[in-house]
């Protein structure tokens, strides 16, 4: 079986070490926050100016001046600050975030992501997406496999607008976890629970190794 | 003595807008946005504006209103996924976009009133963003040279000021707003609470009053929420 959007969050959420300070998505990357590990501690960063994002707010407590990159209402924690987009920005540039989790449209195998843009169709912009790719330390995607069409979304080169060259370090699918060393071939590291490397194979238009 | 107080937004704007000008408006989707001289532009009806804000508003609050109103001939944003009418003029051809990614915006504008005319970052290497930019080598890596960027008017909004123009922002509501406040030919800073002289700590004040031309208290605030999220209320543990 394939995982479900609720999986592939909770197997996203391994890669979260103590101590980490991590920004999360829109979409799949989102639901993380929900699967962080027992005994780990992390440190949510909204790229709209804040570290340590806390929960939702209850009914009747969202405050207009306190929401997330999603435009999500959300609250403080004891341990929170809020800054500038160019203070935010100057942290992920600047490699001081350990972890991005994103979302995807189209992979390839030498690690290029496309996630902004469909010329002609979708045109709402990058937003943060290319200064993260660009300056996380470790840059995860989350997304499904293949489109709705059966298209495969893991390719050998990417047809869309690129949000970053080079930059996947891990991929996440319904159909397995995938790792990128950037040059020719991506590595199948884990095939999800009753998937078989055939299946994958068969669905991935990349080239790729299995260990 | 200068005297940077304004009674309202319309003053506030008196004799600063003209037609093609460009304007720098802070906010990140609805948030800290500049919502009493966003109207007051609407109403003084300025045409052929370029506006640089990370967000086009929606489509009915924020900036949304002077697209409705075919006042903004470019946009120079981030991300505009909030506003159905800008998607449809933009594939239609009767706007203008510059896309920049938002970190590269912010620093930009950061960049533009610190009068640095250019930057080199790695953000937008190998993607659309750094088309027909100088790409060099710095340490074996490669970088895409940003121009700093000014405008005409920056609109700013903070939580609180004074009369010096002194500014404090509140929460996330900050985003853009200060580095768009040292970007401006002209400066005007609306606020919800107006102190007095001397009532702000100055170590509490994130923008201080030099990049602040004009300032008001804003008239009203509406603060809409875009995309209102709770969560239900845990049932008290015995």
């Amino acid at each position: 079986m394939a995982w479900t959007r609720e999986e592939m969050a909770a197997r996203a959420a391994l890669e979260l070490k103590d101590g980490f300070y991590v920004n999360l998505g829109i979409g799949i990357p989102t639901l993380v926050a929900n699967y962080i590990p027992k005994g780990v501690d992390v440190t949510l960063q909204s790229e709209n100016g804040m570290l340590g994002m806390g929960p939702f707010p209850y009914e009747g407590e969202a405050d207009p001046d306190l929401i997330n990159a999603g435009k999500q209402t959300i609250t403080k924690l004891p341990k929170s600050s809020y800054f500038s987009s160019a203070d935010s920005f100057a942290m992920v540039r600047g490699g001081h975030i350990d972890l991005s989790i994103l979302g995807g449209m189209q992979v390839s195998q030498n690690g290029d992501l496309a996630n902004w843009m469909v010329p002609g169709k979708m045109v709402k912009g990058m937003g943060g997406a290319m200064d993260l790719v660009a300056g996380v330390k470790r840059v995860v995607v989350v997304m499904d496999h293949c489109e709705k069409s059966g298209a495969s979304k893991l390719l050998k080169q990417c047809s869309l607008p690129l949000t970053g060259a080079k930059v996947v370090d891990l991929l996440i699918t319904d159909l397995g976890v995938f790792e990128f060393d950037r040059k020719a071939a991506v590595r199948l590291l884990q095939p999800a629970p009753g998937v078989t490397v055939d299946e994958i194979l068969a669905k991935s238009e990349a080239e790729i190794i299995v260990s | 003595m200068v005297n940077k107080v304004q009674s309202g937004a319309a003053e506030a704007l008196a004799g600063v807008l003209f037609n093609g000008m460009t304007i720098m408006a802070g906010g990140f989707g609805l948030c800290g946005i500049p919502e009493n001289l966003i109207a007051a532009i609407r109403l003084a009806g300025t045409r052929n504006l370029t506006v640089v804000s990370n967000n086009c508003g929606t489509d009915d609050f924020g900036l949304g209103v002077l697209l409705a109103n075919g006042q903004i001939k470019k946009m120079i944003s981030s991300y505009v996924g909030e506003n159905k009418l800008f998607e449809k003029l933009y594939l239609s051809g009767e706007l203008e976009l510059e896309f920049n990614p938002q970190g590269t915006l912010a620093e930009r504008i950061r960049a533009g009133g610190a009068g640095v005319p250019a930057f080199f970052t790695k953000t937008g290497v190998g993607t659309l963003a750094a088309e027909g930019k100088e790409v060099r080598d710095f340490d074996g890596h490669a970088y895409v040279m940003e121009r700093g960027l000014t405008a005409d008017l920056s609109i700013v909004k903070a939580w609180k000021g004074d009369g010096e123009g002194n500014l404090v922002f509140r929460k996330t509501a900050r985003n853009f707003n200060p580095m768009m406040a040292t970007a401006g030919k002209i400066t005007v800073a609306e606020v919800e609470i107006m102190t007095a002289v001397g009532d702000l700590d100055p170590d509490h004040i994130h923008t201080p009053g030099i990049y602040v031309d004009r300032i008001l208290q804003g008239a009203a605030y509406e603060k809409h929420i875009e995309r209102e999220t709770t969560r239900p209320r845990e049932r008290e543990q015995a």
